[in-house]
Parts: structure tokens; sequence; C-alpha cells
């Protein structure tokens, strides 16, 4: 409409053009998906999959993931410099982003979910808890029920990770990432991109410490403990819930990493910072989720 | 928007931001994996025409039965909704575009993408080249990890593929909602599409990421030695059932609820009567869907939960049906002394209010614990599912798609042939389904290749169904192609005074609509 396109106004509502973006990235997950269904499959010895290269298909879709979300991203960026994003649109933004974390909120209650099950009911009842004494006696009669699970029905064992120690300090250090977060946040809203700079660096440089401190605790898990993804039933969900988490702290690193970059480029404005602040939200959520999966995964 | 040219040729599909276009393309992609799917179906029915193995061998069949079940819950029924959703939310709440026009593009292209995978591995099998997901479509674990073939592990990222182009279609449909409805469009005041979309959309991003947990803990136990579904290590097969059917139940609302939003709108307009009870649909809608987190084990009744277990889930079950009760008397009500006429859209309707009704009867037959400890795992719940989701949600979709057909085209379709499609479905579809009630009853197991001889004769004629069936879904291909090459043209109402924005627009509606907002009474 002619009102809404003279020049130098935001439009009321801005379509944006095509994009090829979003199509090339459906293609680079399927690359992805090919070559890393390949790739498990060969590297775990399960089939042979001469010939399909799937390890190096699977690098080649990383890789063109990462130059599409690159060229997304610079897109909406150009737009959002270039005035078009109204109020109603940042308002549509917000909100998908809100969505997406519950999403992810859904996706870690499916493995918290497991791990409660999994204490309350399946241990007890091999146990021979309820109305289990027969599947007891039946399968695995030395089986006995306790959680933390350092002894499988079928005799594994090994030791669990203790929460005081690494993980305590993790906390500590997640907690205090979060709370410089804040504060850069906060200046954002003022204006004060030195202040921004130097508080959102401070949130990063922990964040990175925390990855760095977890494949410690990895390694010190599978060298000295014996604590395997193969460590039956606690292992399994020990390395699933933290691999998970530190997957999207490594996510949300990457993302502030991308917001100090922009900020410093002078991106951002008191009124115009949505990407900051998705990238904060997304932090923050990575922080509760380790919050409780602190109490629920070491320490209970 | 006068600012972009609108490019031509196969660019303009590949690359386009507008919800209409990407509502055709997922549209007739829905179209497509139905036939796909309904081939998997005609090849189960040829099979079972007679007893004894004839066509394929049993882990064929079991490929056949799996595929199916997925393609068409995963490929036709949802995307088919999306479709919808896409080209009339924005149009029903006098939006411009959905909110997200990028990412809803994306959506989109990721189902080919997600389907590629799947439907190649079925070519394969077809070839002799390794056997295509051969556990059924709910997947169990241990069928699934220990014993399932190479191929699962496609399977499982084609899940994810098709989980994040869900996720996404639901947010995108969500923003848009709550976002951009023209001013004075309260939220009571949308359409009961819109509603039923938007508590769609909620389910759709609760639950599918618990999916993409299941899927994924299956490719850990297949691959990184992993226990979750092995009692061996400490864990346990069934707490695969809960994850699955945790996402599982709410999936089967996910696939209905937009159907009631669709019903509710075409049987006012040929009732010509506004719709009895909208804000009691509004709550119906709303509580189903909550109660629908809560239902979840009646899929579980045979595996051994504790008698508290099975009877919570019972009594819940028994309650999601008062909703359900209160719309099936609702669109009864409306129905109730209006002066009805019978156009193609309304006969689906009332077909839909009818069969599907059958479907929710069955379900709760199949949802008293001790009763469903019989039924369970007989063709008595593939008569169940198949009522609730042909002649319910596929019902619904051909409702759709003949009521607003005009309005995308700008031509009206050919009504005689539309009433035949109509009438070959309805008579094939009950020839094909109800016998599967008699042959669960008298335990029939389903997902096998051949049974005993007692049921001959009624599964000789239910194939005959089932093939008249696939072949009356041809007759609607002929009306599409008629229609979009032409036909007598559509005025902007289509219908006589239908209630809602999509009639204040000319037929075909032009690309880009409600630019300026209008303003709602
Ligand atoms: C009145 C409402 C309903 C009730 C009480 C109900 C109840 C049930 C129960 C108890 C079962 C499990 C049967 C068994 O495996 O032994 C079942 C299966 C099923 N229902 Fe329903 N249902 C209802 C509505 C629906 C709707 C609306 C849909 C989908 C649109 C649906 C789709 C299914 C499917 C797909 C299955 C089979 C899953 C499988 O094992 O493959 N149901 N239903
Ligand atoms: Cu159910």
């Amino acid at each position: 409409m002619a009102a809404q396109t003279e020049p130098g106004k935001t439009p009321l509502y801005y379509v944006p053009a095509q994009s090829v973006w979003p199509i090339y990235t459906a293609i680079a997950l399927l690359i992805i998906a090919i070559g890393g269904a390949n790739f498990i499959q060969q590297s775990t010895d399960k089939v042979a999959n001469e010939g399909t290269l799937g390890g190096a298909t699977f690098a080649v879709g990383l890789f063109a993931l990462l130059v599409c979300m690159w060229g997304w991203f610079r897109e909406t960026v150009v737009e959002s410099l270039g005035g078009k994003n109204s109020t109603q649109l940042s308002i549509s933004y917000r909100m998908g982003m809100g969505w997406f974390i519950f999403s992810e909120v859904m996706f870690f209650a499916a493995f918290f979910g497991a791990l409660f099950y999994t204490r309350l009911l399946t241990i007890p009842w091999l146990g021979g808890a309820g109305n289990n004494a027969m599947t007891h006696e039946l399968l695995w009669p030395q089986f006995q029920a306790f959680w933390p699970l350092t002894l499988t029905p079928d005799g594994r064992t090994f030791e669990v990770m203790s929460p005081w120690g690494l993980p305590a300090i993790n906390t500590l250090l997640l907690v205090t990432s979060g709370v410089f977060l804040t504060i850069a946040h906060h200046a954002i809203k003022v204006g004060d991109n030195a202040k921004v700079l130097k508080n959102l660096a401070i949130a990063i440089i922990l964040g990175f410490i925390f990855m760095g401190v977890q494949a410690y605790e990895y390694h010190h898990a599978y060298v000295e403990m014996g604590l395997t993804l193969n460590s039956g039933i606690y292992g399994s969900l020990f390395f699933l819930l933290t691999g998970f988490h530190g997957l999207h702290v490594t996510i949300g690193a990457i993302m502030l990493t991308v917001m100090w970059v922009r900020t410093a480029k002078g991106h951002f404005t008191p009124e115009n910072h949505f990407a900051f602040e998705a990238a904060a939200w997304y932090w923050h959520f990575v922080d509760v989720v380790w919050i409780f999966l602190f109490f629920v995964v070491y320490w209970l | 928007m006068a600012h972009h040219a609108n490019p031509t040729g196969f660019k303009r599909w590949l690359l386009t931001t507008n919800h209409k276009e990407i509502g055709s393309m997922y549209l007739l992609f829905s179209l497509a994996m139905f036939f796909v799917g309904g081939f998997m179906a005609m090849v189960i029915r040829a099979e079972l025409m007679y007893p004894g193995l004839q066509l394929v061998q049993p882990d064929f069949f079991n490929q056949m039965t799996t595929t199916h079940g997925l393609i068409m819950v995963f490929g036709a029924v949802m995307p088919s909704f999306v479709g919808l959703a896409n080209w009339m939310i924005p149009l029903m709440i006098g939006a411009p575009d959905m909110a997200l026009p990028r990412l809803n593009n994306w959506s989109f292209w990721l189902l080919p993408v997600a389907f590629g995978i799947l439907i190649f591995a079925i070519i394969k099998s077809f070839l002799g080249l390794g056997a295509a997901p051969n556990f059924g479509w709910t997947f169990y674990a241990p069928l699934s990890t220990s014993y399932g073939p190479p191929s699962t592990d496609f399977f499982i990222l084609s899940v994810h593929i098709m989980g994040i182009s869900s996720i996404m279609g639901a947010v995108n449909v969500i923003v848009t909602i709550i976002n951009m409805r023209a001013p004075g469009m309260t939220m009571m005041k949308m359409p009961l599409f819109v509603w039923t979309w938007l508590i769609t959309a909620f389910l759709l991003i609760a639950v599918i990421p618990v999916l993409a947990g299941a899927v994924t803990m299956m490719l850990f136990d297949r691959h990184f030695g992993t226990s979750f579904f092995d009692a061996a290590g400490g864990g346990d097969p069934v707490m695969f059932q809960h994850i699955f059917w945790f996402f599982g139940h709410p999936e089967v609302y996910i696939m209905i609820l937009p159907a009631f939003g669709i019903i509710s709108t075409i049987i006012p307009t040929f009732a010509r009567k506004p719709l009895f009870g909208y804000a009691s649909m509004v709550y119906a809608t709303a509580s189903i869907a909550f109660l629908s987190f809560i239902v979840w084990a009646h899929h579980m009744f045979t595996v051994g939960l504790p008698l508290q277990g099975n009877l919570f889930f019972m009594y819940m079950t028994m309650l999601i049906s008062v909703p359900t009760g209160v719309k099936v008397f609702n669109w009864i009500a409306t129905m109730w002394r209006g002066a009805m006429t019978f156009e193609v859209p309304m006969l689906f309707s009332i077909a839909f209010v009818v069969l599907f009704t059958i479907g929710g009867l069955s379900g709760l037959m199949l949802a008293i614990t001790p009763a469903d400890q019989q039924y369970h795992d007989t063709y008595f719940v593939v008569a169940h599912f198949h009522y609730v989701l042909v002649t319910g949600a596929i019902f619904s979709v051909y409702a759709a798609a003949y009521y607003w057909l005009p309005k995308w085209t700008g031509n009206m379709f050919h009504t005689g042939l539309a009433k035949f499609h109509f009438w070959a479905s309805l008579i094939s579809v009950n020839v094909l389904f109800f016998p599967m009630h008699f042959v669960g009853l008298g335990s029939m197991p389903r997902r096998i290749p051949d049974y005993p001889l007692q049921f001959a004769d009624m599964n000789f004629w239910i194939s005959i169904g089932g093939f008249a069936f696939g072949l009356s879904q041809i007759i609607f291909l002929v009306v599409l192609y008629k229609c979009v090459k032409g036909g007598e043209k559509a005025t902007s109402e289509v219908w006589e005074n239908p209630e809602g924005l999509e009639w204040t627009i000319p037929s075909p509606a032009p690309l880009h609509t409600f630019e300026v907002p209008p303003t709602v009474k």
C-alpha cells in the first residue's frame, strides 16, 4: 500500500520478499540426516554401509547448515537495520521465540520424565515391589533396587557422580553468568553499550568455562569412574540429560557471542534489540534447566 | 505490498513467503501422500482379501502397515490441516499473511525432505534392497531398538525433521492468531476453525518435542549402548510406551480438533443458522485439549499397569467424551429447524457428524479397561480409529476443500462429480470399516498377513470396500483438476450468506489480501 511504503517509514506489516534460505536450510538438513544416519551406522559397526561416506556427508551438511543460518539471519538483520521491523513484527518475533523455548522445555521434559519414571517405578518394580515379586524372582533375583543404580540387573557396575565438586562449581558458574547477562540486558535498555560489552563478555566467558569443566567431568567419568553411556540406566540418563544440556549451553554461548559482536557493531538500540533479548531468554532457559538438573540428577 | 513483483516459474514455489502459495503446497503435498499411503493400504487389503499368504511375505506386510500408518498420520492428515490453516487463518482473522512467512516456507519444505527419506526406504524395500521400518506406526521398543532394520535410523532422523516442521508450523499459527488479528476481532469473535487451530498448535508444541525425545532415546539404545528401554540395564520397554502415548494421544486430537473447527464453520452456513453454543464449543475444545494429556495409558491397558493406574486412565478417558458429546450436541442443535440444503461440503459434514460419533462410541467401548483387555490389538481398534480418522479427519478435509475450493480457484467445482465422489466414498468407506468391528469382536488380531478361516467372508468384503474407496478418491482428482482449469465463475460469497471475512474478498482470492486490516464490528 502506498501509505505504508513511503520512504523512511516503517511499514505496518512487512511481507518479506522471496527467500532462498528456508529451502537451502531444508536441503542442509537432508544432507545432515542422510550423512548422520550412515555415519552413526558405520561408526558403531551396526551396518557396514560401504562407500556411503557417512562422516564426510554429515560434515558437509553441518557446514551447509551453518552457512544457511548465517545467510538467513543476515537477511533478518539487514531488515531490522533497514527499519523494516514494525512493532507488530517485533512482537511476533518475541512470541515466536517464547513458544520455541516452550518446545525445548517439553523436549527436556521427556528426559526428566524418563528419569522420574525410572526412579519411582522401574527400579522398585525390578526389585519386586508392587505385584512384581515373580518378575523379580524369574528375571534377576539378585537385583537390589536402590538409587543411584550402581549395579545393573545384568551385573554391570560403576561409580556415580557426586554433586559436590565440579557440578556445584558449574552451578555457580552458570548462575553467575546469568546475573552478568541480566546486568548487560538492563544496560542495553538504557543504551549503555560499553557496559553491555563488558558484562556480556563475562557472561560468555563463564559459559565457556562451564563447558570446559563439563568436558573434564565427562573425561573423568569415562576414564576413572567407569561411568559411560553403557552404564545401565543411570549412565544413560546422566549422559543424556547433561549431554543435551551441554549442547544447549554450546548453542546459547554461540548465540551470546554473536550478540556481543552485534553490540560492538552498534546494531542494538534501547528500542530495537530483539535478537539480544531472544539470546538472553535462551540462556536463562538453559540456566534453569541446569539448576533443575543439578537437583534431580546429581544431588537427590 | 507493491514492492515485490510476483515471480513466476518454479522458483515462485520454492522460495515463496506467501501464505496462500504455501497453503496450496501443503494441501497438494498431503494429497500426494494420501495416495502414497493409500497405495500401501491397497497392498494390505489385497493380501487380506483371502486367507493364507498370497502376495507378500509377512515382513513386507509389516512394512506396509507401518509405512501406511506413518504416511497417513504425518504426511496426509497433519499437513492437510496445516495447509488449511495457512490458507484460511489469515483470511479469517483479517491478517495480511502469516506472522513469520520465511519460517512458514521452511516448515513446508522440511516435509518433502522428511518423507523423501522415508519413501526412499520403502522404494529400496520394493526393490529388495533391505527392509523399510516394520514395527508399526507406534514403533514400540524393543521392536524398533533391538530388532529394527537399518532403515530405522533414517526413520528416526526423518521423524526429527517432521517434528521441526510441525513445531515451526505451530509456532507460526499461534503467533499469527495471537498477534495478527484485525482490529475488533476479539478472541471470542474468532471463527471456530481459528480457535481449534490455536489449541491444536498448543498441543503440537507441547507434545512433538516429546516424540523427538522418544526417538532420540531409541537412537541411543540402538547405537550408543544406553539402556532406556532395556530391563537388563535397569530400563523399561514399557517406559517407551508411556513416552510414546504421552505424545500419541494428544496427537490424535491434533488430528481431530481442526476438523471440529471445519464442521462448526460449515454446518451453520448450510443450516442457515448461527452455530449453536459458540462459547461452549470453545470451552469444550479447551477441556478436550487439557484432558488429552492425562488419558494416554488407555492405549496400555494390557501391559500390566497397577490397578489404580488402569482405573484412573479409564475414568479420565470416559470424561473426555463429555466435551466431545457437547460438540456433537451443538452441531445437531445447529441443524435443528434450520433451512437446510445439502451442498457437497454439507454432505461431508453431516456424514462426519454421524460417522465420527460411531468412532467416538467405539472409543468409549475401548475405554472400559476390562473390555479393552479383550478388544486390544484386534480389528475392533482398527475400526475405531479409522472411523475417527477417515470418516472423521479426512471427511472434514474434503468438506473444507469443497467449501473453500471456489474461493481458492475462483471456479465452482462440478457438483455432479463431487456428489458422486461423496456417495461413492460414503458407501465404500462403510463397507470397508464397518465389518472390521465384527471381525475385531471375533478377535482377529491387527497387523497380521493371514487369519483363521472364519474371518474369510468379512475380510473379502472389507477388501472390496477398500478397493472401492481407493478408486473413489480418484474422482476427487478429476473434480480438482476440472475446478482448477475452469468452470462456472464463483462469486465472492460463493454460498448463500456465509459467515466470515474470507467471503468479503474476491474469488479467486488475490495473492495479497487485507494489506490494510479490515475493522470487525
Ligand atoms: C470419544 C473419544 C475417544 C475415546 C474414548 C477413544 C478411546 C480409545 C482407546 C481406549 C484406544 C485404545 C484401544 C486399544 O489399543 O486397545 C484408542 C485407540 C485409538 N484411537 Fe481413540 N478414542 C477416542 C477418539 C479418538 C479420536 C478423535 C481419534 C483420532 C482422530 C482417535 C484415534 C485413535 C487411534 C489412532 C487409536 C489406535 C492407536 C494404535 O494402537 O495404533 N481416537 N482410542
Ligand atoms: Cu488415545
